[in-house]
């Protein structure tokens, strides 16, 4: 079973969500595909075992082909071509790798280079093990990255993945094609208005989901009545304690310490897990 | 004219609540909000909006049925796996980039293009403001940040408004570096712990990428002050300037609840008393347009 840990608004919780359920339930791989913000090792503290690159192809002119037909500017649709009478430009930053100018030049002066966008880390802590990506800071496409971390999954396990913050792309990348999405809200009008446009996208994926409250106890219940309204099931919810921030301050998953967290998270786990299979 | 981006890498840090208490602050500044897949700054600011524009900012396959020989060439082209074994298009999976177009030898598929969002200009009690709301689904929100900062250049220049305040996407991808290209000074708020000193020290790295001149603000500094000091010393040594610590207040909550910053919901309360000093610092700052001065820095 793959299950997705997500919300619209930052700083909700899903990495604590994510960390704490992934030490509470054997068997686990956990995916941080929060690569432009990878935090769950800062709570897990995992040995890195290896790194890998992630690279994404982008075209390869080959000048003495090119006679600046200008038939590949002309396809790509991301601008990522330039050609002028005089020369031909790449804006490899630009690329989305579709492959399509490689395939419209009538000289077939293109071909692809690799091009280096990120890194992959490979950890563990006891049984669990850990994969994050990492984008190279500057860089702005985030999804290759992600997908990289995906192609990591190992389907006899319990996999679950942190997703990135947000309701676009690297967030649809990320929940998609999982079995399930927990979606961290908070019960203020921040935390229900970003929780809204991310139950319209999931809908939309068709991907099933339930809402974890955390910080339970501050703001209003408007959260409540909302997921009443669309029979939304909540399926755990986290009181506001100043202790539970402290130790994520420190970097600590509160389950550890405060060891009544663990079986709500197998539980939390199990009611997954029966959603999925119904 | 000044632009300024408050920013996080880590969501959640109070970009929103402290870009919002800006505004009202500066008064008559044009407001931007970049953060276009989950906005919230409106709930602060109440916009009226004046004019909605469409939002075109990347293409759709569209295959002729009627033409289409079910080959399955489109399919096995396409890099971001968007035609399903049926031969339809997955419009989230279609990146619009066009090779099933080229590929295809009955010529059954066009690109069409996709309305993803909508971009508005509208007018708050305390300025004007550009913002707008990318489509369930949609990609491309670094195109709409564009569009988002060219309105709110259009706004400064026919308001004669000397100041831009722009509220960041979380993250360090496109629609960030989207938020912060050719601005003056980028905010960086900040919380004491792990993760965000993590994410601030990538998004401080982000800044100098992109030459941008960086401060800090750390928000609920209170809630572990051996990190706040952590962030302090890493500061110093690199010569960025500390504009403030927020203290930890169950108002600013109760602010957002009832639709209001903090400015005005609780002006005498000590998270708006620092707001208030982190602003005359920002704004002198931009002022001498060279950054911090020596003496405006925390000892």
């Amino acid at each position: 079973m793959i299950v997705s840990v997500a919300s619209g608004k930052g700083g909700t919780g899903k990495t604590s969500v994510a960390v704490n359920m992934a030490l509470s339930v054997g068997n686990v791989q956990l995916l941080d595909c929060d690569v432009e913000e990878p935090n769950a090792h800062l709570l897990l503290h995992p040995d890195i075992r290896r790194t890998e690159p992630v690279y994404v192809l982008v075209p390869l002119i080959n000048e003495e082909l090119c006679d600046h037909c200008g038939e590949c500017a002309k396809f790509c649709q991301f601008n990522a071509l330039f050609v002028s009478s005089e020369k031909i430009l790449v804006f490899p930053e630009l690329c989305s790798s579709c492959g399509g100018c490689t395939l419209v030049c009538p000289r077939k002066a293109i071909t692809e280079e690799k091009r280096r966008i990120g890194t992959l880390k490979f950890g563990a802590v006891g049984d669990l093990t850990l994969v994050y990506g990492e984008l190279d800071v500057g860089e702005p496409m985030a999804v290759p990255v992600i997908k990289a971390v995906k192609k990591q999954i190992e389907n006899n396990k319990n996999v679950i993945i942190d997703a990135p913050v947000g309701t676009s792309c690297p967030v649809i990348e990320t929940v998609r094609e999982t079995d399930f999405c927990v979606l961290v809200t908070e019960p203020t009008p921040f935390g229900l208005h970003d929780l809204k446009i991310t139950v319209q996208v999931l809908r939309k994926m068709k991907v099933p989901f339930a809402v974890v409250v955390n910080r339970a106890g501050i703001g209003d219940k408007k959260v409540y009545t909302y997921c009443k309204e669309e029979n939304i099931p909540i399926l755990l919810e986290i009181p506001y304690q100043r202790k539970i921030a402290e130790l994520y301050s420190r970097g600590v998953p509160f389950s550890l310490e405060m060891s009544e967290w663990k079986e709500k998270f197998q539980t939390l786990f199990s009611e997954i897990r029966k959603l999925v299979e119904e | 004219m000044k632009q300024l981006t408050i920013l996080s890498g880590k969501g959640g840090t109070g970009k929103t609540t402290i870009t919002a208490s800006l505004a009202v602050l500066a008064r008559n500044a044009v407001l931007a909000d970049c953060d276009v897949d989950a906005p919230d700054l409106h709930m602060l600011l109440h916009p009226e909006v004046i004019k909605t524009q469409e939002f075109k900012g990347s293409k759709i396959a569209v295959i002729d049925k009627t033409k289409c020989i079910n080959c399955g060439l489109c399919r096995e082209k396409c890099r971001f796996d968007a035609i399903t074994e049926d031969i339809e298009v997955d419009p989230i999976a279609c990146e619009g980039c066009g090779v099933c177009t080229i590929v295809c030898p009955e010529n059954a598929i066009t690109l069409a293009e996709r309305v993803s969002g909508y971009a508005y200009i509208s007018k708050t009690k305390y300025g004007f403001m550009a913002h707008a709301l990318l489509s369930p689904g949609e990609a491309n929100s670094g195109k709409l940040v564009t569009l988002v900062r060219q309105n709110a250049r259009i706004l400064s220049e026919k308001e004669n408004s000397d100041l831009i305040i722009i509220d960041g996407p979380p993250g360090i991808g496109c629609p960030l570096i989207a938020s912060v290209t050719g601005v003056d000074v980028g905010l960086v708020v900040t919380e004491p712990t792990m993760s965000g000193i993590h994410d601030l020290k990538r998004a401080l790295r982000l800044l100098e990428h992109f030459n941008v001149t960086p401060c800090v603000c750390v928000n609920m500094y209170d809630i572990n002050k051996d990190n706040t000091e952590k962030i302090t010393r890493f500061c110093k040594e690199n010569s960025i300037e500390i504009a403030g610590r927020i203290p930890f207040n169950p108002k600013v909550t109760e602010a957002m609840v009832n639709g209001k910053t903090i400015i005005e919901y609780s002006p005498e309360s000590d998270v708006a008393k620092e707001i208030e000093i982190i602003w005359k610092k920002l704004r002198s700052s931009l002022k001498s347009g060279k950054g911090f001065q020596s003496h405006d820095r925390i000892a």
